[in-house]
């Protein structure tokens, strides 16, 4: 098979592969750079816990008007701003952390969808229409993709400084000036952004893995701010075109595959990553002499 | 998938909590069973349709998913349970399309009697469907699963032998009402045989060369072998399976190839994969068929009959244009 067959082919042929590729490489421009944040600030896990959150708004929007991306990105946005700006208020008006806050929003959050649901009495598997298609991805979802994309990329851009202060030293932030609480619910915005923009392609969970696993991995070959940021993008990027390729040469789901991509790039990097990679550990370095 | 867990562990926790109530209702239907109607299970909706079209106003039929659910995914309730728990006869499919089925029997503690209504259908094996479609490239059996299409009902010829079988269990469980059965099986059945021909006869107006239909799940395999117009899906036989840009692309080169004209959503599936190869292919819409469900009482297929009756008139309406 020739290098074009290989690579090009596919999203040359097929106008359903075209969109794809420029869904996945939408959600890795905006995703990335969030992920790097949300792992800085030691969120790696809040980005699940909102996946949670927003999966009974989008629920909700899909029993009260069938399968409708307004409706469902209304309900997921609802749902992901409520328990997001909810728990990051309480963590800052009370003694409560922020990750117990988030739990017990989400859990409630998610205790209110399945009794909607169950209220209904859909048979049709929610999680199953929620887990969109990348292959699938019509006019209006890719418009809606790409403009999460923007938002959050001009958003960054606009509060880059305050948002990385907030990131690493939120007390100070907070001394100089009172931007810290704003930038911190702009933040969470962003996620929830990301994360109801990329379940319209991968579903909710896999939402998650497009924004985590890419800075997980960028986190073992960086050490700025600015690198980690480009080589999350990159990661985000290169899994989701590898992954839409395999799935394309090898008949296997889209979803899955571009997620399992990132997740090979992040246990290769554990291994031999330059910045605390297992084997640079292992190998025996020349001490510093004066 | 981490909510479908919870889910099925609470509804499993809230079905071994109902038992105990539901348990006394089935104790006091037992012996007066001659007089009230006969309290039987069904486990989808069109398996419900032929069970009341057998037992008539002798029993009393629920079925647990309903019109336009899907069985491959469906998760029991407490309710559910409640209703096999206070069963006689609990009718399924069998062939592995209600998978969910012994768990639910299991913890409902019923003492009903299993009928697998497919008993005698010739199972059709999903390895067959790669020489059926005749691509001949060998492309499909990289990734083929031996896994039995459990959509046998799609053969007018198969749902004869449901309500044979079903005709026996409901005898098995109530003696006293053999003549009813009997007479109302073989009516039924005189309709079956009357549907079978006008499927032939609309399948043979159609030309030979346009007999190809696209759908979103593998549901319409038995059909196929039936009356032969071809079926290709993206997703496998059940719906739990995602598609992959592969199968996407393959059904997309065919349908250029071959101009099949028309490409059909179901009921109960994601509709969204079937837009995107119609407007990536040109080929139209050709209205929604139903293969695991039925609809509602107000929708074009609120029974078997009015089901297959639908689904070929919209293949007809689509092909033959």
């Amino acid at each position: 098979m020739s290098p074009y067959e290989l690579l090009i082919a596919p999203f040359a042929e097929f106008d359903f592969m075209r969109r794809a590729l420029i869904g996945v490489i939408a959600l890795g421009l905006g995703a990335g750079p969030v992920g790097v944040l949300m792992m800085l600030r030691r969120m790696s896990l809040a980005g699940d816990a909102m996946a949670h959150a927003i999966l009974p708004g989008a629920a909700v929007g899909f029993l009260a008007a069938g399968l409708n991306l307004f409706a469902m990105t209304i309900g997921g946005l609802v749902a992901g701003f409520a328990v997001a700006i909810g728990a990051g208020a309480v963590a800052r008006a009370t003694q409560m952390k922020e990750d117990a806050a988030l739990a017990a929003f989400y859990l409630v959050s998610l205790a209110l969808g399945v009794m909607l649901v169950s209220l209904r009495g859909s048979n049709v598997d929610l999680l199953h229409v929620l887990f969109g298609t990348v292959l699938a991805l019509d006019d209006p979802t890719l418009l809606l993709i790409v403009g999460v994309s923007t938002v959050s990329m001009v958003t960054l851009a606009m509060l880059w400084r305050p948002m990385v202060v907030e990131c690493v030293d939120p007390g100070f932030l907070r001394s100089v000036s009172r931007a810290g609480t704003p930038t911190h619910l702009v933040f969470l915005a962003l996620v929830v952004l990301n994360l109801v923009g990329g379940f319209h392609a991968l579903g909710t969970l896999l939402a998650v893995g497009l924004m985590m696993l890419p800075a997980a991995t960028a986190r073992f070959w960086a050490s700025d701010l600015t690198a980690l940021v480009l080589t999350a993008v990159l990661v985000a990027c290169g899994s989701g075109v590898i992954g839409l390729l395999v799935s394309y040469h090898l008949g296997v789901p889209s979803g899955p595959a571009i997620i399992l991509i990132a997740g090979g790039a992040y246990v290769l990097s554990v291994l031999v990553g330059p910045i605390g990679g297992i084997l640079l550990r292992l190998m025996p370095r020349r001490h510093l002499e004066a | 998938m981490k909510l479908s867990r919870i889910a099925a562990a609470g509804a499993l926790l809230m079905a071994l909590a109902a038992v105990p109530i539901a348990a006394p209702a089935s104790a006091q239907s037992t012996p007066g069973a001659t007089e009230t109607r006969l309290p039987v299970v069904a486990s989808f909706s069109i398996l419900g349709d032929l069970v009341k079209n057998v037992g008539g106003n002798r029993v009393a039929v629920s079925t647990l998913v309903g019109a336009d659910g899907d069985a491959h995914v469906f998760q029991p309730a407490p309710a559910d349970a409640k209703k096999v728990a206070a069963a006689r006869v609990v009718f399924v499919n069998g062939l592995g399309f209600e998978g969910w089925m012994d768990r639910l029997v299991k913890s409902s503690g019923t003492k009903a009697t299993m009928m697998v209504v497919s008993k005698g259908v010739e199972a059709r094996e999903m390895e067959e469907e790669g020489h059926a479609h005749g691509a001949g490239k060998g492309a499909h059996a990289g990734h083929d699963h031996e896994e039995t299409d459990p959509h046998a009902w799609q053969s007018v010829g198969n749902a004869e032998i449901y309500v044979a079988n079903i005709r026996d269990g409901l005898i098995a469980a109530d003696p006293d009402g053999k003549a009813a059965y009997e007479a109302n099986a073989s009516a039924y059945l005189e309709k079956l045989k009357a549907l079978d021909t006008e499927i032939k006869a609309a399948v043979a107006r159609i030309p030979a060369d346009k007999r190809r239909v696209i759908t979103s799940h593998d549901a319409f395999g038995y059909f196929e072998g039936a009356y032969g117009l071809e079926f290709i899906a993206p997703q496998g036989v059940s719906t739990e399976a995602e598609a992959s840009a592969k199968d996407v692309a393959r059904i997309i080169r065919q349908i250029k190839a071959e101009k099949i004209p028309a490409v059909f959503m179901e009921n109960i599936s994601d509709p969204r994969l079937i837009k995107r190869i119609a407007d990536e292919t040109g080929a139209k819409i050709g209205g929604t068929v139903f293969s695991d469900a039925l609809s509602d009482d107000k929708g074009p297929a609120a029974t078997y009959i009015d089901m297959m009756q639908n689904n070929i008139r919209e293949f007809s309406a689509a092909l033959s244009s």
